[in-house]
């Protein structure tokens, strides 16, 4: 906690500051200690989550959305799912659903589809991937604040793991009918989204900047 | 008296929504508006906050009834034409036994974006009205609110896979039908009344009571 105007005057000296954090769900000011690796921080007032601290935080982010965009290009080569039915099939991939709402007159909804399952996903992975990758090769990458900005934006609307539900869905109420089978991309999909999380659950966003700076030092 | 809890604007100071680096105004006044680390605009409160959210939630709410009235998809097998709206679609999947999927897809698009509405408004109210009771809930209850309502998308990409899977001419096509587009735009705008809606402003009543005390 930042206690007395002395201390607060003190690290504004310059104008800003690391040493304190102010809430963004509630505004309340905390220092910032030295917390272990694999902690959290949460705010004492309204509960919302400040900091996280992780071993390695940014080798391992990077080496999950490396491996989560080698997924990510697998789940676009391959069906999703197979529908079978009186001796005819036909299979889908990631993108047809957006190009089927396109098709049908839906191009708002195509877009929507285009840039919750595909844009925003593969945006997120490239993002993180060129942020990280020449950290690791110790240069410092270009546009960083664009990009850290441009991800904060992108993260709501990237939707793989809710659109797995939307396929769940869609599969169960077509074997009602149906032989409906799981295709290679699903798989990939799955694993993409499973890496994802992994690489956002192991960024730590103050390293980045710590790391910058060690870099253009 | 109450011990007053610092905040940055208290301070005199506000954290940048990109970074969370806490900057002076004083810099801001000396320097610019932009946060020195990502460069993103700095602004103590996002800016017209409860209108802002009002209006997207009269927007959405709008867009709540064709979303609900008029059909989301048609399925036509051997001649049969089945319509469904996104109610019409759950009570299918109850009828079907598949009563787990009929529970996810009713909470996802039936529940999630009314409760979402009720939500923000009761939110962007409280705080109009001043109230100071029951902080910490809401401030949870915001929380729960922003993280559900990109859930309700399921239905959408359901149909997306649908139309484009189920397309066997004359055995079997499904078509989407207007009220997925109704439907979509309750999902979107309400994300976008979530994000426009600041937090902090539960709090600054309770700091506008004390500095009165
Ligand atoms: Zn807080
Ligand atoms: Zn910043």
């Amino acid at each position: 906690m930042g206690e007395g105007a002395a201390i607060e005057n003190d690290v504004m000296a310059a104008g800003y500051t690391e040493a304190l954090v102010a809430c963004p769900e509630c505004d309340l000011v905390h220092s910032v200690p030295e917390i272990e690796d694999g902690e959290q921080g949460h705010c004492i007032r309204c509960g919302s989550l400040l900091y996280v601290r992780h071993r390695n935080s940014l080798d391992r982010s990077l080496a999950f959305a490396i491996t989560g965009l080698f997924f990510f290009i697998l789940a676009n080569m391959f069906p999703l799912l197979t529908f079978e039915l009186d001796g005819q099939s036909q299979s889908n991939r990631l993108i047809d659903g957006a190009i089927a709402f396109m098709d049908a007159g839906y191009w708002e909804l195509g877009l929507v589809v285009f840039v919750a399952s595909i844009v925003a996903p593969l945006m997120v992975l490239i993002v993180l991937i060129s942020v990280l990758l020449p950290m690791r090769l110790n240069i410092a990458p270009t546009n960083v604040k664009v990009q850290i900005r441009l991800l904060t934006h992108l993260k709501p609307w990237a939707m793989s793991e809710i659109f797995i539900l939307g396929i769940i869905v869609a599969f169960v109420k077509l074997s009602d009918f149906a032989d409906v089978s799981v295709g290679l991309s699903l798989v990939a999909f799955v694993l993409m989204v499973a890496a994802v999380v992994m690489a956002y659950m192991t960024l730590d966003d103050s390293a980045i900047w710590r790391r910058l700076k060690e870099l253009k030092a | 008296m109450t011990v007053l809890a610092p905040t940055a604007q208290s301070m005199n100071a506000m954290s940048c929504h990109i970074c969370g680096l806490l900057v002076s105004t004083d810099y801001i006044t000396a320097h610019s508006a932009h946060c020195p680390r990502c460069d993103a605009r700095l602004h103590s409160r996002k800016p017209n906050s409860l209108n802002r959210t009002l209006a997207l939630l009269i927007a959405a709410a709008i867009f709540y009834v064709p979303a609900n009235i008029y059909p989301v998809l048609t399925l036509v097998s051997f001649g049969k034409a089945t319509t469904n709206t996104i109610m019409g679609g759950v009570i299918e999947l109850a009828q079907g036994g598949q009563w787990t999927i009929a529970v996810i897809v009713f909470v996802a698009s039936v529940l999630v974006p009314i409760f979402k509405i009720v939500a923000l408004l009761f939110l962007v109210l409280s705080v109009r009205m001043k109230k100071t009771r029951a902080l910490r809930q809401r401030s949870v209850l915001y929380r729960f609110t922003e993280f559900v309502g990109r859930w309700s998308m399921i239905d959408i990409f359901m149909i997306s896979i649908l139309i484009a899977l189920v397309k066997l001419q004359s055995i079997a096509t499904v078509t989407a039908g207007p009220g997925a587009i109704a439907f979509a735009a309750v999902v979107i705008i309400t994300m976008f009344a979530a994000m426009a809606f600041d937090p902090r402003l539960i709090w600054d009543v309770s700091r506008e009571e004390d500095d009165r005390n």
